[in-house]
């Protein structure tokens, strides 16, 4: 693999199949764009299989300085790895799930996802401070596009939403990356990530960069632009909002706010959770009120998200590794959730979940995937949400068990919004005519399903396998935090054996035996 | 490969073909399937606790798989195998082979068989790896995965919304003890640096003395942490406060009841309990309150089970009572009592269950014992069997004898342990458990008096009418209605004739070594000699007040349902609030509904429509659109709503920037 430039080729192919989309028949793009999403994953997988645990902290990195600093430099640690993996796996979905539902301008719709592609592999893999802006920014247009264009009839207003967050958020970042490039003197991450800025300055640049990942996260009070943007966006933009374009705010706390401002983020660590113990109880609570499928799903996505950000800001190897994990995990289940709903929605073409019912009687394996994808989002043991739910608070529990108990009770309220939703939606008798005449999955959704499923069983029977490449980077991380972090509020103290054993025996009971 | 493999994993792997393969296998493949993998773990699980009774097995684990390392926080897939797991592995994979042949009579014309016989070996297999965990997380991988497939089979009929609805309950309200279950694991784990089992057992007594902040209190460490995971417990094994879930849990077909809402998975508390024994041992206030608990439950429940008119939900309600039994013998300190309740309480439990099922089945899926009457000699073999089982669980035998049924040796235990331990609150569970015992023997014989004695009086029963195309006024003076209930098929009886066995002979058989070999229990659990001497040394009038109250009980039955019949109605005309609050279940669901469920959905819309849509939309992204708009033409333009506006101002953004690294 030496001299190979693997991850400027990963991002060279989808750009590629996205020009050869915009010239080819709606058919021919189809079958362009699933096999440009493919090659892709197989390159992702090449690299995955080549980066080498305890190798060093970055790997296939590359550089050519471009002009005045501004240098494309790309390499990846394991928390970028795992991030690139999630990207390239779920886009050969995406484009199976708009393979019919798609009519319009069929070319330009799968261009926008090809080039959003490279736009998140670059965004994961730059190591330029400019070159991540540019690509976390960019990333962003064909996202408006997908949802503007080919979104549902209130396309317009989400799209806006969409855009004014975003863009309240990446002017502050923008500032506050040029006073640090000003200040460290360069543009590279990995040197930015070991300097230390002088904590007053840590202060506004954390606000500045918290500005912008708190909106992608997204977290309270910043998200009402989700559910939004999830409900106009189609099935395959959900999934990648959902599955990717999320995990940037939280890939962008654990590469920028953590390492380079720890004494920041300490100091913050309370805003960060009392935002996340009120996203937690409130979005679990309006989530359970909701009638549209989708609207419910991005709500969820709000609760889980505050469980990554606890657990980044708990400052213990359990809570960041915890947070990658549900990043993960989050990032297959809502978009296999947000798939489930496109399913029923390419055939009834309604969101409403009362319009359905009964769905377990004509498409059986329908309803097995949505109760494993279910399951799986209210954290079952044995699935992906697990691992990372339960890491995160046994992190954050360390911090603060306030904290922990709050967000705990995001396992009561998940299962009540979950199940609610898939006893209205499968269970129950067939109310309606034309939802009972629906047929169950074809082989295309199969196809769609089946590898999600597969590998939302995995990271819970046997997580190791996407734990071990970032261990060491979580180690090194965990290790610069240790200086800044929080004394747990556990303060265990010993203290003398107390005198009364629980169940030693009054003397008087010591009669005479019986012949029981 | 270790025999414990087999057992654990056969279930699983039944499970996954008779569903996935489902009706591709058809119904008789799916069913031999999941039935013979029972058999299979059944036949080799005897074996191993024979073993123990021989005193030949030693402990062992067999370890599985890396599951999870974070930091010092791992936990692997491990197999333990010790007493306490032996003995929960016959009871499980008996009775689970029990009801998988029960069911090819009961669910004989089931259109969904193959999904009915997967769920029941997916429970078998979750709850196999609850007993046999080696940490924490796997018990609670375990308690997670038993909850799945009771929520399944409780929904099994999901086209009832009644059935739908109890399965999300018994969901959510186990998720509050899980809550508590998880906070506990996370403290351990923050405490002793570990989730593995027996390494905290170790280092409990150590900790005995020390503190513990949990929000904000100040608290002793081990008491904190058990009362947590009791919270768990109290969740899964439906405990006073977290039980409204288990009577509607009987929405799910009865075989369901009899294998997981009686004899298995609503005990994974009290095994819970006793696995970490030598833990609360070291928490006085923890074990206080599981006292008091399980206490409160066996008369609540008790109460309860007096005024119901579903045979199965008497059952159900007579399950949590029994459980409280097994609660307050382990909060007193007898937790071999207490698993020597839960052992002799599966087998007559699951007996009355699946004799229950019997009637039903024998009634056309009438439930309700005011239709029932007179099947004594219409269906005399679940008749003889359910006889047992009421014996059996009223406890009917005779100290200085030496014999009595299973219930009998258990619960005498139980109460005798309260008695002998001593102290205020014990001596309070001695006596609760007496009035509980009297109920017990109350509602038992109501049941079976309602049932199998009396004239029929099946005709008003919609089943029957539906069944005999009769109306009551049609049927005139024959109050069969010309119905004729027949006998159970052969596949159905066999099950109630062993479980009759076990239910006559468990607690003869078993008791010398449940209760007084420490021997048998190796290290296990917590085994209190002295404790255990002082029960054999209760006085006389203690060992015979069980006897008692269960004559009482039965005279009190005899008198109301047989000898007077007239005395039930004119005693709820008499008391009737106090009949509603006993029949209305003292009110929880209707308190719960008030002040959890109805203010969860106001608070959720009143979150939604004021505060993200009336409050943080309209301040936020609306609020300075509309200042935008106001304020300046220029910018009106730009908020014009066209996309490539946006996408250029984004662009605009990146020249800004690589302007300034140029310059």
């Amino acid at each position: 693999m030496e001299g190979l430039p693997i991850l400027s080729l990963m991002m060279l192919v989808p750009l590629a199949g996205a020009l050869a989309c915009l010239f080819a028949g709606a058919n021919a793009a189809r079958w362009i764009a699933l096999g440009a999403t493919l090659v892709t994953f197989v390159l992702g997988v090449v690299l995955w299989s080549n980066y080498q645990i305890g190798g060093p902290q970055w790997q296939f990195t590359e550089r050519a300085e471009l002009f005045a600093g501004f240098s494309w430099a790309l390499g990846i640690d394991g928390i970028a790895l795992m991030l690139i993996m999630l990207s390239v796996f779920l886009m050969p979905v995406c484009i199976l799930a708009s393979w019919d539902s798609v009519k319009k301008r069929v070319g330009e719709y799968l261009a926008a996802f090809l080039v959003m592609e490279t736009l998140m592999i670059g965004t994961f893999a730059a190591q330029d401070l400019f070159l991540f802006y540019v690509f976390f920014e960019a990333g962003l247009i064909p996202m408006y596009l997908i949802i503007g264009v080919w979104g549902g009839d209130n396309r317009i207003y989400a799209s806006y939403k969409f855009f004014l967050y975003t863009l309240f958020g990446s002017v502050l970042m923008l500032i506050a990356m040029f006073w640090m490039v000003a200040e460290a003197g360069t543009s590279d991450i990995p040197t930015l990530m070991q300097y230390g800025f002088p904590p007053a300055a840590q202060t506004w640049l954390w606000l500045a960069f918290f500005a912008s990942f708190a909106v992608k996260v997204p977290m309270w009070p910043f998200h009402t632009w989700l559910p939004d943007a999830h409900v106009q966006a189609p099935t395959a933009g959900s999934v990648i909002l959902a599955g990717v374009l999320l995990k940037l705010g939280g890939y962008g706390f654990i590469r920028f706010s953590l390492p380079m401002f720890p004494e920041a983020s300490a100091q913050f660590a309370w805003l960060v959770f009392t935002l996340s113990m009120i996203a937690v109880v409130y979005t679990s609570l309006v989530a359970l009120v909701q009638s549209d499928m989708k609207k419910l799903i991005a709500y969820s996505s709000v609760a889980h998200m505050a469980i990554v950000t606890v657990g980044l800001f708990a400052f213990n190897v359990q809570g960041l590794e915890g947070a990658m994990i549900v990043m993960l995990s989050h990032g297959l289940v809502s978009a296999a959730l947000f798939l489930c709903v496109g399913v029923i929605y390419d055939r009834l073409h309604t969101r409403e979940i009362a319009r359905y019912g009964g769905l377990a009687i004509n498409m059986p394996y329908y309803a097995l995937f949505f109760l494993l994808f279910t399951m799986a989002s209210i954290g079952l043991p044995g699935t992906s949400g697990f691992v990372g739910e339960f890491l995160s608070l046994a992190g954050i529990y360390q911090t603060s068990s306030l904290v922990a108990l709050v967000c705990t009770t995001g396992i009561i309220l998940g299962a009540a919004y979950m199940l609610y939703l898939y006893r209205r939606v499968a269970f129950g008798g067939q109310v309606n005519e034309d939802a009972a005449a629906m047929r169950d999955i074809s082989v295309r959704e199969w196809a769609m399903m089946a590898p999600i499923a597969a590998s939302v069983l995995w990271m819970g029977v046997y997580p190791e396998s996407f734990l071990a490449p970032m261990r060491a980077d979580i180690a090194v991380l965990d290790a610069r935090l240790a200086a800044a972090a929080p004394a747990g509020d556990a303060a265990l103290a010993a203290g003398a054996p107390r005198a009364e054993a629980a169940n030693a025996l009054p003397e008087h009971a010591s009669a005479k035996e019986g012949a029981h | 490969m270790h025999t414990i493999l087999i057992i654990v994993f056969a279930p699983l792997v039944a499970a996954l073909i008779a569903g996935l393969g489902n009706r591709m296998i058809g119904n008789v493949a799916a069913k031999s399937l999941t039935t013979g993998a029972l058999l299979l773990s059944a036949g080799l699980s005897w074996p191993i606790f024979l073993g123990y009774i021989g005193g030949t097995e030693t402990a062992e684990v067999v370890q599985v798989l890396k599951w999870v390392e974070s930091g010092t926080l791992t936990f692997d897939w491990a197999l333990r195998v010790d007493t306490l797991t032996a003995i929960m592995l016959v009871v499980i994979n008996s009775v689970s082979a029990l009801v998988h042949l029960y069911s090819w009579g009961y669910m004989e014309d089931d259109p969904d068989q193959p999904r009915f016989f997967a769920y029941l070996s997916l429970f078998t297999f979750a709850m196999l790896m609850l007993v046999t965990a080696d940490n924490l997380v796997q018990m609670f991988f375990g308690w997670e995965g038993v909850g799945l497939a009771s929520y399944l089979l409780i929904g099994f009929w999901f086209k009832k919304p009644s059935a739908g609805a109890a399965a999300i309950k018994a969901f959510v309200v186990n998720r509050v003890g899980d809550l508590g279950f998880m906070l506990g694991i996370f403290g351990t784990y923050l405490v002793f640096q570990t989730t593995s089992i027996p390494e905290i057992l170790a280092e409990a007594p150590a900790m005995s003395g020390s503190t513990i902040t949990f929000v904000g209190m100040r608290l002793y460490t081990m008491d904190i942490l058990c009362i947590l995971l009791f919270i768990g417990a109290m969740g899964k094994s439906a405990q006073l406060g977290l039980h409204t879930w288990l009577p509607d849990a009987m929405e799910g077909p009865t075989p369901v009841s009899a294998l997981i809402h009686a004899a298995t998975m609503v005990t994974a508390g009290v095994f819970m309990l006793c696995r970490l024994s030598p833990m609360f041992e070291t928490a006085p206030t923890a074990l206080m309150i599981v006292t008091v608990v399980g206490a409160a439950t066996c008369f609540f429940a008790a109460t309860i089970g007096t005024t119901q008119w579903d045979i199965k939900r008497v059952i159900a309600y007579s399950t949590c009572s029994q459980l409280g039994y097994m609660f307050f013998a382990a909060g007193v300190g007898g937790y071999g009592v207490a698993m020597f309740h839960l052992f002799t309480h599966a087998f007559f439990k699951a007996l009355l269950f699946l004799g229950a099922g019997s009637v039903i089945h024998a009634m056309h899926h009438e439930q309700d014992m005011r239709y029932y009457g007179g099947l004594r000699k219409a269906i005399p073999f679940t008749f003889y069997a359910m006889l047992a089982g009421t014996l059996a669980i009223t406890g009917l035998g005779v100290y200085h004898l030496g014999v009595g049924f299973a219930g009998f040796w258990s619960k005498d235990a139980v109460l005798e342990i309260a008695f002998a331990r001593g102290t205020q609150i014990s001596v309070t569970a001695f006596w609760l458990g007496v009035v509980a015992a009297l109920l017990t023997s109350f509602y038992s014989w109501r049941l079976m008096f309602l049932t199998f004695w009396g004239k029929p009086r099946w005709i008003e029963s919609e089943h029957i009418q539906h069944s005999v195309h009769k109306t009551p006024a049609e049927a005139g003076e024959d109050t069969t209605g010309g119905y004729h209930p027949h006998e159970s098929p052969v596949s159905m009886l066999i099950p109630l004739g062993v479980l009759t066995i076990g239910a006559v002979a468990a607690g003869q058989v078993f008791a010398p070594k449940f209760l007084d070999d420490a021997a048998f229990w190796a290290g296990s659990i917590f085994y209190n000699e002295p404790l255990i001497h002082a029960m054999h040394a209760v006085p006389y009038w203690v060992k015979y007040s069980a006897l008692i109250v269960m004559l009482l009980g039965f005279a009190g039955a005899y008198t109301a349902y047989i000898a007077k019949p007239h005395i039930p109605a004119r005693f709820v005309a008499t008391f009737p609030a106090l009949h509603n609050f006993v029949y209305r279940k003292w009110y929880f669901d209707e308190l719960y509904d008030a002040i959890f469920v109805k203010p969860a959905f106001w608070l959720g819309r009143q979150f939604w429509k004021l505060g993200d849509i009336g409050t943080i939309d309209r301040f936020g992204p609306n609020g300075i659109a509309w200042v935008v708009d106001r304020s300046a033409v220029a910018a009106k333009s730009i908020q014009s709503g066209h996309l490539n506006t946006y996408a250029l101002i984004m662009l605009l953004g990146l020249v800004a920037a690589v302007t300034f690294v140029l310059l």
